[in-house]
């Protein structure tokens, strides 16, 4: 077991270094994002007012849009020199690669989170500072499903040619209960009388989701990774 | 592992047939060139042989052990590719790109080994200047570090003497022939037939996908290459 | 299963014939008149939605996990038919909402998981289409996780206070509103199920093709 987390850990500080080099991931992807808002805006202001209760459904809008560009993007990187193939050569845990990739995904989403959210929070007029907890929490547990599917499906398209245009087709309907239950559970927190029992509902359902999600990927990636 | 062994491997892709009824056993020692033209099916064989592509049909076995279940990171563990496309992070220094792989493939003492493969590729005062900022050669000296870290006892190699100038190709060459006295399997696929020549132990012609002849003795190769791929 | 394959044709093809004067024979059901109607077709086409998710799900991790090449056949041919009924579910769902609600479209639970999973078969078929060799792992992968959003459909309508008739709804139904359903039921279950055999064997066959030309220099 510890080989796992010393492979998955490896694949992170590895992407880490690269972005951290490049910044290219986080800076198209935070601009994209905030274009994904910028185009809502134009779609739902009336009169110089966004009406209420919005703001949670376009955050998770461009965290999902945004979320697809950087995987997209990360898998594209191991792809590049074909180094995807040096990983699965290697004699760990396919799944430890997985689990690497994933968190590299995620630290990559969770940076952009942090600008994008006050970002919405600001333009939308979201009490994001009234319930921190609850909102990071369902924000996480959001990103994490989300990821999970998505590095999965990202790692098995890299062989097939129209890999950016079927990536989008195969993640979302699939991830439909994940964006429900973070745009349901985000509503419930931002709505002019915040309803705590409920987002606590959605976040419990949630985190059920992404137990499924995450077990299913390990599981998979073997299987589906061998030629 | 002293001794592989494929029987019979063939790969489709749809109706595609890269590779078909292929056969051959080799002992450590050797050296084994897979020469033919572009299309042949080089690539595909070396990816098999690495088990990152599984047959259709066939099987490969690595002394006594076969990819199954369970076995695959214990084989794994004893081969080193280097593939086309080198396997290395642009992004990364030499020393990162070593380090990194190092810790994958649970090589012990992470810092000396990758010190000393620095040593071996002759780029211990470029350890950490970028990859991407190195010449073709440099890259594939480090490429080729990169996949002998563990200690491979069987060595893929797709082109390795692509875009090599001659004092390159004859180091790599040195470094080959050092492996193989140290009672390393190579198997190399290459088009580049005045190296190939007096450097084989063995030579396998592939032509479309099939086995269309070999040979245990590497000289006068570009002759008997041309008329077994013509023919 | 494969010898059934024309008598249930045959059988299904003769009752979904009668099936319209015995649906004509039940009496108006009190507030929703004739359009309650279109519930006998609807009904079966539904659970049969979600029955070839299933046996695309378990057909994708037979041939996923336990390298049965045959599986895919039966894969394919379910995800087919389960945009066919899908399609079916969609249409006639509607058709009665209009009436009933007075919108075609509510986004409830229920009706936005059938709506994802009609999705999610698409993209499986688009994805078996255009991936290229090697589609079919990559296609079982994603039955595997289509097959979840099932159980969270049926669930749903009990769990959220929702628009949508509750499940319970039918073995509650009186003998004169029974009859028809269930005999539609059991015509769309024939027809299912020979045309999941036609389009697997077809598959099959095609695989044997395939297998017969790739063998046909080989040792």
């Amino acid at each position: 077991m510890s080989g796992f987390f010393r492979v998955a850990w490896q694949v992170v500080r590895k992407d880490m270094t690269v972005e951290v080099r490049s910044k290219e991931i986080v800076l198209t992807t935070l601009l994209f994002a905030v274009s994904v808002v910028l185009i809502f805006s134009f779609a739902i202001v009336r009169e110089g007012r966004a009406p209420d209760d919005v703001a949670a459904g376009i955050l998770w809008v461009a965290i999902s849009f945004a979320g697809t560009l950087a995987m997209g993007r990360t898998f594209e990187r191991e792809r590049y020199n074909d180094t995807l193939r040096a990983l699965l050569l290697a004699p760990a845990d396919r799944p430890a690669i997985y689990a690497g990739k994933l968190l590299g995904l995620l630290l990559l989403l969770g940076l952009v989170e942090i600008i994008l959210v006050p970002l919405v929070a600001l333009l939308f007029n979201a009490p994001i500072l009234a319930f921190p907890g609850k909102l990071i929490t369902l924000l996480i547990a959001g990103t994490l499903g989300f990821a999970a599917v998505g590095t999965l499906f990202a790692a098995m398209l890299v062989r097939v040619r129209s890999r950016d245009t079927l990536l989008p087709v195969l993640l979302y309907p699939i991830t439909v209960p994940v964006m429900i239950c973070g745009v349901r559970g985000t509503a419930a927190l931002f709505q002019a009388t915040p309803d705590e029992p409920l987002a606590r509902l959605w976040i419990a359902i949630l985190i059920a989701w992404d137990v499924i999600f995450v077990t299913l990927s390990l599981w998979t990636f073997e299987p589906v990774m061998t030629e | 592992m002293n001794h592989l062994s494929v029987v019979d491997v063939a790969r489709y892709y749809g109706r595609r047939k890269a590779l078909s009824q292929i056969s051959f056993t080799c002992d450590a020692g050797e050296i084994v060139g897979l020469l033919g033209p572009n299309g042949a099916g080089k690539s595909t064989l070396l990816s098999i042989l690495a088990t990152i592509v599984t047959p259709s049909r066939g099987q490969v076995t690595y002394g006594d052990r076969a990819p199954g279940e369970s076995g695959g990171a214990a084989i794994r563990a004893t081969i080193g590719m280097l593939g086309h496309d080198l396997f290395l992070y642009p992004e990364l220094t030499a020393r990162e790109n070593l380090t990194f792989f190092a810790h994958l493939y649970g090589v012990a003492d992470v810092a000396g080994t990758v010190s000393s493969a620095l040593a071996q590729a002759n780029l211990s005062d470029r350890a950490d200047d970028y990859v991407s900022s190195f010449s073709r050669g440099m890259r594939q000296r480090v490429a080729l570090e990169r996949a002998l870290l563990h200690g491979p006892q069987l060595i893929l190699l797709d082109e390795p003497f692509t875009g090599l100038d001659q004092t390159s190709t004859a180091a790599l060459v040195a470094r080959l022939r050092e492996r193989q006295q140290a009672g390393c399997l190579i198997v190399l696929a290459t088009h580049d037939l005045d190296v190939a020549e007096g450097l084989l132990s063995r030579a396998i012609y592939l032509k479309e996908g099939r086995i269309v002849g070999s040979d245990t003795d590497s000289r006068g190769l570009v002759d008997r290459y041309r008329r077994t791929i013509r023919s | 299963m494969r010898k059934l394959t024309t008598p249930f044709i045959g059988l299904s093809a003769g009752m979904l014939f009668v099936a319209p004067w015995l649906i004509n024979m039940a009496p108006f059901e009190s507030t929703m008149g004739l359009v309650q109607k279109i519930f006998y077709f609807h009904f079966p086409a539904a659970i049969l939605f979600l029955v070839s998710a299933i046996v695309c799900g378990i057909a994708s991790i037979r041939f996923l996990f336990f390298k049965k090449a045959s599986a895919d056949a039966w894969a394919i041919a379910s995800a087919e038919l389960g945009l066919l009924f899908g399609a079916l579910t969609l249409v006639t769902g509607p058709l009665w909402a209009r009436k009933a609600w007075g919108v075609w479209w509510v986004w409830d639970p229920r009706l936005t998981m059938s709506l994802v999973l009609f999705l999610i078969f698409a993209a499986y078929t688009i994805l078996r289409k255009f991936g290229g060799p090697g589609s079919d792992k990559l296609a079982a992968g994603m039955a595997l996780f289509g097959m979840l959003n099932v159980p969270f459909i049926y669930v749903s309508v009990n769990i959220w206070r929702t628009l949508h008739p509750m499940t319970s709804v039918v073995p509650t139904l009186p003998t004169e509103f029974g009859i028809p359903l269930w005999f539609c039921f059991a015509a769309f279950t024939m027809l299912f199920i020979a045309l999941l055999n036609l389009r697997a064997t077809l598959a099959l066959q095609q695989a044997r093709i395939e297998a017969l030309y790739l063998d046909e220099d080989e040792a």
